[in-house]
């Protein structure tokens, strides 16, 4: 999508240059019972910023805590450690935002869009809630709702009184986005937001989320395991494994020269759509570690092509490619001083 | 002709003047029950007992506290007593009506009391989860180690005899049930998105249980309560029958049945009448909410 020209908004402290949210050292360990000390290692140090306006696409196997980062980012999971700034306020912290702040501004669109939708309420009053919560009175809630349900293409007076259930699932995930809109939010997080939906209806729900994101002027977090989606919505993008950044960048350049050999390996795992182009080899093998035990030193060590002793035992650090400062990866083969026996050179792949 | 009932209503909500008619969860509720022609038929039956004890003093025939030393334990139909009389010869329709009253009070009551105490702790303790959860359900579960029956025995029991002792002890006893049942109810409603959903907005607990926990814990909840009628009903007698619920002269079901218990050999058919009662009466509120359950219980 394209960069969209902001226009003024009253709430927009920092201006253009200030990220939207930085996220510094976020960390989730969740506990595990009856294995006292040991914890799923959810979401461990991440660090991102999210531009105003942009969309940044988050990519990653099931498992590697997309989902858990997505509600990190809302304060619907508490971060064992590292902290939000939105807008330049740290959330939080006494001279910064509280959470309810954030709240107001972040929306998020879940995976489950029929869960997601309280079944004993008529839909009109779903997409209500958040602005009567805001202290809107009654009926001019159901008015900015009215407006939402229309700006997502459903009729106020055809599907306001309806229930979930009786919506297919593009109408309820549309519901869905309306719901999250009618807080008025400045970023939208979609976690996995067209995936459950079949590929037609999807395509429908992204167009319309790309007419929304430039009429409202909305950045947007968009978690999808979906390569190619991802591709069509991001801005940047984002590869996480196993709770870790590791490769972040523009869109085309992770795309057309991905760094690391686990984004590599995602890339090329896609099914292509030239009969001529095969693949040859699964590129990689095996199942996505345990985060509860994450392997040392490097967490793709055991399933990467090129993995040397020096992998299993030191952490590669989220560094600058050579050519591209916005473009970063952890991987010991970009840093030419890792001790990694093919380190600094130009491909691998 | 329903039809045209229900578009009438719609088009009263100005807004939707020129939508089609879309059906509410209750409505379609009513429309479920209406093709149930057994819950129909105890639910009518039910309503004709429940009016009939409200009308006792209108309908019993004779006096129930008149007693007539040669009146005792005659047969049905004898000189206009149509069930007959019990052993002090007082009228065993006129007793029956009347006793109605004070069964259905200690059935019904105790349950509404228990349903309002539990639900609201069930609900709180399945919200708010870890300690405070472990610190009610813990506490129900010590409850739970009686039998309910030996637990109101022992309560009515320890506190003496009497309508209001006995009713409490009911409600004590069907508190832990109604308790589970609304937190189980609630822990499920919690882990779904749209709670998620609502927290996202800001809302504080207490707003996010008012609109999106308790209407999706109340249908369990009712359900269940319904079905713990009979049992309360049954329990009531029970106590009654003990000499721990209701005090003699007034009449109650179970207390008729423990006192026309030592005419049994004399006159059978007397003690059957307090008892068909009592049955009847457990019937219908077990099938009315066998049929809410399959009315209200739809996967959506």
């Amino acid at each position: 999508m394209t960069q969209a020209t902001p226009a003024p908004d009253p709430r927009d402290r920092g201006g253009l240059k200030q990220p939207m949210l930085i996220a510094q050292n976020l960390r989730k360990h969740f506990a595990v019972k009856g294995a006292k000390g040991k914890s799923v290692q959810a979401v461990d140090g991440v660090s991102f910023t999210v531009r105003k306006g942009e969309t940044l696409g988050i990519v990653g196997e099931s498992g590697c805590g997309k989902s858990t980062l997505a509600r990190l980012l809302l304060h619907l999971v508490v971060p064992d450690d590292g902290e939000l700034v939105f807008d330049g306020d740290k959330v939080g912290a006494p001279d910064g935002i509280p959470v309810n702040t954030l709240r107001r501004q972040v929306q998020m669109v879940f995976q489950d869009s029929h869960s997601s939708l309280n079944p004993r309420m008529p839909i009109r009053d779903s997409v209500a809630f958040g602005p009567f919560v805001q202290g809107k009175p009654k009926t001019e809630a159901r008015q900015i709702a009215r407006d939402i349900l229309g700006k997502v293409g459903l009729s106020a007076d055809l599907f306001g009184p309806r229930y979930p259930h009786e919506l297919s699932g593009g109408q309820k995930q549309r519901v869905n986005i309306a719901r999250a809109l009618a807080m008025g939010p400045r970023m939208v997080i979609l976690d996995e937001a067209v995936s459950a939906l079949d590929k037609s209806v999807g395509a429908q729900v992204l167009n319309l989320l790309r007419g929304l994101k430039r009429q409202l002027n909305l950045t947007y977090v968009f978690i999808s395991h979906d390569l190619n989606v991802v591709q069509y919505v991001s801005d940047r993008v984002l590869v996480m494994y196993l709770g870790r950044v590791v490769e972040l960048g523009p869109v085309d350049a992770i795309f057309e020269r991905p760094r690391h050999p686990y984004t590599q390996a995602l890339l090329g795992a896609r099914p292509s759509m030239d009969p001529t182009q095969r693949i040859e080899e699964p590129p990689i093998t095996g199942d996505p570690p345990n985060p509860i035990d994450p392997p040392s030193g490097c967490r793709f060590h055991t399933r990467c092509p090129f993995a040397e002793a020096v992998c299993a035992t030191k952490d590669p650090v989220l560094g600058a490619v050579t050519g591209s400062a916005a473009h970063i990866a952890a991987c010991h083969l970009q840093d030419p001083a890792s001790g990694h026996s093919r380190a600094g050179q130009r491909s691998v792949a | 002709m329903t039809e045209v009932a229900a578009f009438a209503h719609d088009t009263a909500d100005s807004e939707e003047s020129l939508a089609p008619r879309v059906r509410s969860y209750w409505q379609n509720v009513v429309d479920r029950l209406a093709r149930d022609p057994v819950t129909l038929f105890f639910g009518a039956l039910l309503a004709a007992i429940i009016l009939a004890a409200v009308c006792a003093p209108w309908l019993a025939p004779f006096d129930p506290y008149k007693e007539g030393i040669v009146l005792r334990l005659k047969p049905f139909g004898y000189r206009g007593h149509t069930l007959g009389t019990d052993e002090l010869g007082r009228d065993l329709l006129s007793r029956l009506l009347y006793g109605g009253r004070l069964s259905l009070l200690m059935g019904v009551l105790p349950v509404v009391i228990a349903s309002a105490i539990g639900g609201t702790l069930g609900v709180v303790g399945g919200f708010a989860g870890g300690r405070v959860n472990t610190a009610i359900m813990r506490t129900m579960d010590v409850f739970y180690a009686f039998p309910s029956v030996l637990l109101a025995v022992a309560i009515s029991g320890s506190m003496g005899g009497g309508v209001m002792n006995g009713m409490l002890a009911l409600t004590l006893v069907f508190i832990p049930p109604m308790c589970r049942i609304a937190e189980t109810a609630t822990v499920q409603v919690k882990s779904l998105d749209y709670i998620e959903a609502a927290r996202a907005t800001g809302a504080s607990s207490l707003t996010v249980i008012r609109h999106h926990v308790l209407g999706n814990v109340l249908g369990p909840v009712f359900i269940y309560a319904s079905s713990l009628v009979s049992v309360s009903i049954l329990l009531a007698s029970g106590l009654s029958f003990l000499g721990l619920g209701v005090r003699p002269p007034n009449a109650d079901w179970g207390l008729m049945l423990a006192t026309l218990r030592q005419a049994i050999y004399v006159q059978p058919w007397v003690c059957a009448a307090p008892g068909a009662a009592i049955f009847v009466t457990s019937m219908c509120f077990n099938m009315v909410s066998d049929g809410l359950r399959a009315a209200m219980d739809v996967r959506l």
